[in-house]
């Protein structure tokens, strides 16, 4: 293994085969699809398949495998299936239909994809992604999901960022909601039918592997604190994004990486953990009581104008008194031709500049004001009242329930917050991590989004890997079946139970003086500073050494009350905050690491003369598959970098340009 | 502002419960009524007591986690849900009572939390269209009237948060189970199981300990997402004539 670089991580050998099958990129799916080996029906019943999940991609994969007969395990920690986070996402979800007739194809939509990734995604598998999301429309609309249509009673769709067709499907602003309680009927259908077997209020907290397979996992009943093991011949991951690693996100309260991070500690190599996706219109934090961050749809930005103050000592002033001379509509000054409506990763740098020069608007938080106007005012005197409430009157009400101002009155205030994360865990063609037999689906894994998500297409991924993609490929797995069984008390299957309960008895012992709140709100806070919009080596350096020295205190230091043969919220929350801090410190260690732009991942040291990001193919043209390495104390060591190099041949490579 | 709570704390579904007061202080108007949760149970933590455990995960009004009994109203004044619920709803000197949802289909978890799971087994009996995945036909080879799609979607729309049941006196979950049944029952894709669709899950309804419904309307005043009362009419037209 070659040396150790800056002391914090090493080089491995590089990722050779993805599995993808040879021949034009048209034709791979069909191959893959006829070359995988069937299971016989009726040997389906005697294979078990564990999915940790129930959001779009975890719900839509029980679904179908228990359509198949196979016998599904499915867990979630929430009450119940349908409250998957997924059920949160608003805006709609792509796919080429082309029922406008406005030139769009598969190809199109594959093309808009990587280009929108800023070319750091895999051709194969996001082609693959476009061929399926026609499908997934008319599955989802034969289960009697409430897509919005036309007068004609026909699918209508709008237009989404970065593209020039129609191609989103959308219900309402509620389309996650819609599409989720789709999947969750069609899997509720399936627990009815005896193939699925639900098990809510479950926090899985570590996988088995026995025999370098995976073969179950250990997950805690949140009711009774009874620590389960639950044995299967597959298991897939389905646990969604880590935003919440930055504290405050977009995510719902108990988004986590326990799942995916438990699974790379025991051999699952983690993909391209730094590349997140900072949303631009958010509504700002109002104070340190925050607990969440809450989207304001994009499209605000087609009517809305973005503004701060000229001067320094107007960032208090109420925003109606300051005259129009006094105001920067910055985005307009600096980028004529776009204007409001660059893209998400410029729109959300250039607040956080004019915040960071003293000319954010907003309570003061900290030391520090963190908004921006997006003002209607203009539009309102363009406009009818009733039109621009046509267009945007629920997410006026929204805004107002939370802040307690009309933004028909008061200009809204914004300001840019994590999203969604585009690393994960790495898989190959057929969604298989490293470790045999484990699979991650839907925004848990690495595919697809390169260093960019564009808008409506993580909905599509999940869904095709769910329902399409994952059912065609974990056959050629299962198909090596029957396996060994696994016995309950196989040393693998003791040790990985021990060491659950050794950490929750950790966690409960330690009795220090902060809460565990505290620590994710610090840990969040550096992750934001150093390794959020704008990331530097100073930076990252430094948010590296903060976070070690913040684990150190963690296990030192933390105060976890109650017992552990309880439902104990204070105790799930410790053990998710406990692996995020291991998480922080391998997103510092990739960013760093990756000396140029790209997409959501911005090094200050790799601009283009007027600021926009510049990618460096020569050098970073790959994924970074991260391998764990342990100390022998159990804390994590230097990880060992994998690359797999990206390969374009049904797409050229261009520098992305919005000019 | 400063507050009163008076909360339900319970530690176990067989342990005794009581109503246990705590002041607060400094809560700002911006918070959430959750945030406000929050800051107590920051308090507790580091007072050595054990937080009071509520539900909760969106914290945007979507996923239906949260619940509470506020001052006797489920989620509070407001037509919203409790985590959209703002301390500015709310003055200064305020005595606050929080309880859980109380109906004897929800049985009680720890403090104010209780299991919904019954909903769950409601829509295993019936809650969906029947199509394996694969199956489907060209999506826009079916059309759909609008005004039957957009009934649809007002009423599949139901975060399945269970305020209609705590709401109600004989805590019915006909609210929830309407709100289903009219939003496959208005579209094609739902008629092939219709009549057995209302038949089954109305009997797991009833096996599942939730009341008749008197139509007394406070599921419907409760409800966060305005689903109408009369999706309750439409489940009665449709048992009636799925068992002529
Ligand atoms: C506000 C918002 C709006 C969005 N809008 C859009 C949009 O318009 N279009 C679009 O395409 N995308 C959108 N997105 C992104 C998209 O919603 C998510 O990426 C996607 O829903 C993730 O789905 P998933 O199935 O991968 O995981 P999730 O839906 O996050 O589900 C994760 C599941 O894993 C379970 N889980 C996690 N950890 C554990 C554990 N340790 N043990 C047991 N269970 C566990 C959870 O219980 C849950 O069931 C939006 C995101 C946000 C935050
Ligand atoms: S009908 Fe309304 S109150 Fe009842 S579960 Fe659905 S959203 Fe909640
Ligand atoms: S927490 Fe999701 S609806 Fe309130």
């Amino acid at each position: 293994m070659a040396e150790l670089i800056d002391d914090l991580y090493r080089l491995g050998d590089p990722i050779q085969d993805t599995k993808a099958p040879e021949g034009p990129i048209e034709d791979k799916w069909t191959a893959a699809k006829f070359d995988n080996k069937l299971v016989n029906p009726s040997n389906r019943r005697k294979l078990s398949v564990i999915i940790v999940g129930t959001g779009l991609a975890g719900a839509s994969a029980a679904a179908t495998l228990g359509e198949a007969g196979y016998h599904v395990k499915s867990f979630c920690y929430q009450d119940s299936p349908r409250r998957a986070h997924s059920i949160a996402a608003q805006g709609g979800i792509n796919a080429a239909k082309n029922y406008n007739d406005d030139g769009d194809s598969v190809y199109r939509l594959f093309y808009d994809t990587v280009k929108g990734g800023d070319y750091r995604s895999r051709e194969d598998n996001v082609y693959r992604l476009a061929e399926v999301a026609n499908n997934i429309i008319d599955q989802c609309v034969a289960q009697g999901v409430p897509f919005a249509r036309d007068y004609g009673g026909l699918l209508d769709n709008r237009s989404f960022g970065g593209v020039q067709v129609a191609r989103t499907f959308y219900a309402r602003g509620q389309t996650g909601q819609q599409l989720l309680i789709g999947a969750y009927q069609a899997m509720e259908r399936q627990v009815g039918a005896g193939t699925v077997e639900q098990f809510t209020r479950h926090e899985m907290l570590e996988v088995i592997v026995v025999d370098g397979k995976a073969r179950g996992i250990i997950a805690r009943d949140m009711v009774t604190g009874e620590i389960e093991t639950h044995l299967a011949d597959a298991v897939v991951l389905a646990s969604g994004g880590y935003g919440n690693v930055f504290f405050l996100s977009t995510n719902a309260m108990g988004c986590n990486v326990t799942a995916t991070w438990r699974a790379h500690r025991k051999g699952a190599y983690f993909g391209n953990p730094c590349y997140t996706q900072i949303h631009p219109t958010c509504i700002p934090v109002s104070g340190d009581h925050q607990s969440k961050l809450t989207l304001m749809s994009e499209s605000l930005r087609n009517d809305g104008r973005i503004w701060v103050p000229k001067n320094r000592e107007d960032a208090d002033k109420d925003p109606r008194d300051i005259p129009e001379e006094d105001r920067d509509y910055y985005l307009e000054r600096i980028y004529p031709a776009f204007g409001n409506l660059v893209p998400r990763d410029i729109a959300s740098r250039q607040a956080k500049y004019m915040c960071d020069d003293g000319r954010g608007v907003g309570p003061l938080v900290g030391d520090f004001r963190r908004g921006v106007y997006l003002d209607f005012a203009s539009a309102l005197s363009r406009m009818s009242r009733e039109a621009i409430d046509e267009k945007y009157g629920n997410l006026f009400d929204m805004y107002q329930r939370i802040t307690g101002e009309d933004p028909r009155e008061v200009p809204m205030r914004i300001y840019p917050a994590v999203h969604y994360t585009m690393g994960g865990l790495w898989v190959d063609y057929d969604l298989e991590t490293t470790i045999p037999g484990l699979y991650a689906v839907g925004e848990a894994n690495f595919s697809d989004h390169g260093a960019n998500r564009l808008g409506a297409s993580s909905l599509m991924q999940c869904l095709s890997d769910g329902y399409f993609v994952l059912p065609n490929t974990i056959r050629n797995y299962l198909a090596q079946g029957p396996f060994e069984p696994v016995a309950p008390d196989a040393p693998e299957v003791r040790e990985a139970e021990e060491s659950v309960k050794s950490r929750i008895d950790t966690l409960l012992s330690i009795n220090g003086e902060r809460s565990v709140d505290s620590f994710h709100r610090e840990l969040g806070h550096i992750m934001w500073e150093y390794c959020g919009m704008e990331r530097t080596e100073e930076g990252l350096r430094k948010a590296i050494d903060l976070i070690r020295s913040l684990r150190e205190e963690f296990w030192r230091n933390v105060r976890v009350l109650g017992t552990a043969d309880t439902l104990n919220q204070s105790l799930e929350k410790a053990g998710r905050v406990a692996d995020f801090l291991e998480l922080g410190e391998l997103m510092c260690i990739d960013a760093l690491h990756r000396r140029e732009s790209c997409g959501g991942h911005f090094r200050a040291e790799s601009q283009t003369e007027d600021g926009e990001a510049l990618r460096d193919d020569e050098h970073f043209l790959y994924v970074a598959a991260w391998e764990f390495a342990g100390e022998p104390s159990g804390a994590p060591g230097a990880p060992v970098l994998h690359k797999e190099d990206l390969i374009y041949k049904a797409i050229e490579l261009k520098q992305r340009s919005y000019k | 502002m400063n507050l009163t709570l008076k909360i339900w704390r319970q530690a176990g579904p067989e342990a005794p419960g009581e109503m246990v007061t705590y002041p607060v202080s400094d809560i700002s108007e911006d918070m959430s009524f959750l945030e406000m949760l929050d800051v107590l149970n920051e308090q507790l933590n580091a007072k050595g007591e054990e937080p009071v455990a509520f539900d909760s995960d969106c914290r945007e009004g979507i996923c239906g986690m949260c619940s509470l009994m506020i001052n006797g109203e489920a989620h509070g004044p407001e037509v919203t849900t409790t985590c959209q619920l703002h301390m500015r709803s709310f003055t200064d000197g305020d005595t606050i009572t929080i309880e859980p949802w109380r109906a004897e289909a929800f049985p009680l978890v720890r403090d104010l939390i209780v299991d919904r799971s019954a909903f769950d087994r409601v829509i295993q009996a019936g809650g969906y269209v029947s199509v394996n995945t694969g199956a489907a036909p060209e999506a826009n080879n079916l059309q759909v009237r609008k005004e039957k799609a957009d009934r649809a979607f007002d009423t599949a729309t139901c975060i399945g948060c269970g305020a209609c049941v705590a709401a109600c006196p004989n805590a019915s979950g006909m609210l929830f189970l309407g709100a289903k049944i009219t939003h496959l029952g208005e579209l094609p894709q739902g008629q092939a199981e219709r009549d057995a669709r209302v038949v089954k899950m109305l009997s797991q309804h009833d096996a599942e300990d939730f009341g008749g419904c008197q139509n007394l309307g406070e599921c419907a005043a409760a409800c966060p997402k305005e689903i109408p009362l009369d999706v309750i009419n439409q489940l009665n037209r449709d048992f009636m004539k799925a068992k002529r």
